[in-house]
């Protein structure tokens, strides 16, 4: 029992960390090129918040595996390691793209985190409190940025469905009933893979009839980041964060 | 009022070391200075975003990175403030940033050099942070108010960056052999242009008479860079790091270093558009603006589009 706890835990915090990680690493991309002033520090506020969830998840994945750093994890895996979905690692595209991406990701996220502050495990439960204020904004911010460009003007309605086009395949992977998630039963009494689920659709079906955007049910592809299962941009996201240590391996910076 | 009482009031203030405020009375070269000032100033925080920001994606540890996300964040914060601080004299953010954009406006010189390196990313919070403290102190007391309110909050940002710029570099020279290599590099490349952040000597300086009357500036470009090169030089040695200037020498007689002289053909040409990377600089900058048009416009259509619902 004691066993498969700990299993859970450690699927949880690889799954929760990897995909802060690498959503916060394609976020930072924007940094110092955004539409706007204020909304490029808009979104560098998020990469940072999600770069130091990564740390804590990361850290406590490291701990569950008998003492590996936070950065042992994010510098000296390779790709078939990395359970974050695929969806995070995908290119940002344009503005809309990336925000349409944080949407749906931000409303998963979002109602996961309300369901792990119930955790038993007070490390798990710590995390998911401290993520939960920061992600109740990231979900206010993106929501309303979605709804502006959707609802804007010809061109930003244009660009939205392009957007899309491009990211609601990818969407599939993170309403899929996978172990790690369902195993979630034996940290929180009484959870729910479906209820996740079921606030997802919530949150994005009310966002997407003020911004015009359809959210029929699809043939889902079905995509398998969480078994370490990537598309071929992940390799060049850890070649480029991985470069310098593995480059010097002797050396702490 | 005569235009000649209201200047003599205008200079009475500047005499008692009053802060002039947005709907006080200002000559109109006041005026043009400050928003020259200004805006070039807030431009070289937004280029300054770009060489750092070249580095987010590749820190070394997931510490760092955090680090050196925020700092360029809180480099946009500057930005932002200057341009408000430059919309309080009647400048326009549109046009400013034109301004950057066709070459009118300038910014630092330092951000048209690359970051190469690791190491250049603890040797611009070190160096070209340290430089640019130097000068900001001073404009804490500047005459316009909104400026100097700026510059204070500005500072204390930049000295916490100054001292993680140190750290990173702390670590590296007392790290391994090439780690101590890469920061020697980053020092041999960026030490001049550094000095160079002053500006031009005070015998060339054009716009700096004028505005030390006003009290916009406080102290020569000369002074101030040599106030730079004393506070330095101990950093570097303790560091172990060689400064690259064999003409450095400590002079007992006046207690502060003499240092050779500055390559002012290379400032004047990296002034002039000739630097390693101002084409990439101004080429990044353009390019999230045009890129980011529709945004923009789209923000600005719903935000009428809701206005018109509430009037209905």
């Amino acid at each position: 029992m004691e066993q498969e706890k700990q299993k859970a835990a450690l699927n949880l915090s690889l799954v929760m960390g990897d995909n802060a990680l690498i959503l916060g690493h394609r976020l930072s991309e924007w940094c110092g090129h955004g539409p706007i002033l204020e909304q490029d520090i808009a979104l560098s506020n998020i990469a940072l918040d999600l770069i130091g969830q990564a740390r804590l998840w990361l850290s406590h994945a490291g701990k569950l595996q008998g003492g590996k750093s936070e950065d042992d994890l994010a510098y000296h895996r390779d790709v078939f390691d990395f359970h974050n979905f695929q969806m995070v690692e995908t290119p940002n595209g344009h503005w809309g793209t990336t925000l349409l991406r944080q949407f749906v990701y931000d409303a998963w996220h979002h109602a996961m985190l309300q369901k792990l502050v119930l955790a038993q495990d007070e490390d798990i439960a710590g995390i998911a409190r401290k993520s939960l204020k920061e992600v109740n904004y990231h979900l206010r911010w993106s929501s309303e940025w979605v709804i502006r460009l959707g609802d804007g003007t010809e061109e930003s309605g244009a660009k939205m469905q392009e957007a899309y086009a491009d990211v609601w395949p990818y969407v599939g992977e993170l309403l899929q009933k996978d172990t790690w998630l369902t195993e979630l039963e034996q940290l929180i009494p009484g959870f729910q893979a479906d209820e996740i689920i079921s606030l997802w659709w919530k949150t994005v079906r009310e966002v997407f009839s003020q911004a015009n955007l359809s959210s029929e049910p699809m043939d889902w592809l079905y995509r398998k980041g969480h078994l370490g299962h990537h598309t071929e941009h992940l390799g060049y996201i850890l070649a480029e964060m991985q470069f310098l240590p593995r480059a010097y391996p002797d050396a702490t910076w | 009022m005569e235009t000649t009482t209201l200047e003599h009031r205008f200079n009475q203030k500047i005499e008692r070391e009053e802060k002039i405020e947005p709907k006080d009375w200002m000559p109109d070269d006041y005026r043009k200075n400050n928003i020259r000032q200004i805006s070039q100033h807030a431009h070289s925080e937004i280029v300054g975003m770009l060489p750092e920001a070249n580095w987010i994606t590749r820190a070394p540890s997931l510490r760092r990175k955090v680090a050196l996300l925020a700092k360029v964040q809180d480099e946009a914060g500057h930005g932002l403030y200057l341009y408000s601080a430059a919309e309080t004299l009647g400048a326009g953010r549109d046009e400013m940033i034109d301004d950057l954009h066709s070459g009118k406006a300038k910014y630092s010189s330092i951000f048209n050099y690359p970051t190469t390196t690791w190491a250049d990313i603890g040797a611009i919070g070190w160096l070209v942070d340290g430089a640019a403290i130097t000068n900001q102190v001073a404009l804490c007391r500047t005459s316009y108010g909104p400026y100097a309110r700026a510059m204070v909050k500005i500072c204390k940002e930049e000295s916490f960056h100054q001292r993680q710029g140190y750290e990173i570099m702390c670590a590296m020279a007392f790290g391994t052999p090439e780690q101590k290599a890469m920061a020697q590099d980053a020092l041999n490349r960026w030490w001049w242009p550094s000095l160079m952040m002053f500006g031009p000597t005070d015998s060339d300086s054009v716009h700096s008479q004028k505005s030390m009357d006003w009290k916009i500036k406080r102290y020569s470009n000369d002074e101030l860079r040599q106030e730079f090169v004393d506070k330095t030089v101990a950093q570097a040695e303790y560091l172990g790091l060689t400064i690259p200037d064999p003409d450095l020498k400590y002079n007992e007689e006046t207690g502060h270093y003499t240092f050779g002289e500055i390559d002012w053909k290379e400032f004047y040409q990296v002034i002039s558009g000739n630097g390693p990377c101002n084409k990439e600089r101004i080429e990044a900058r353009r390019k999230a603006h045009e890129d980011g048009a529709w945004v923009r416009e789209a923000a600005n259509a719903f935000a009428q589009k809701r206005a018109n619902q509430q009037v209905a």
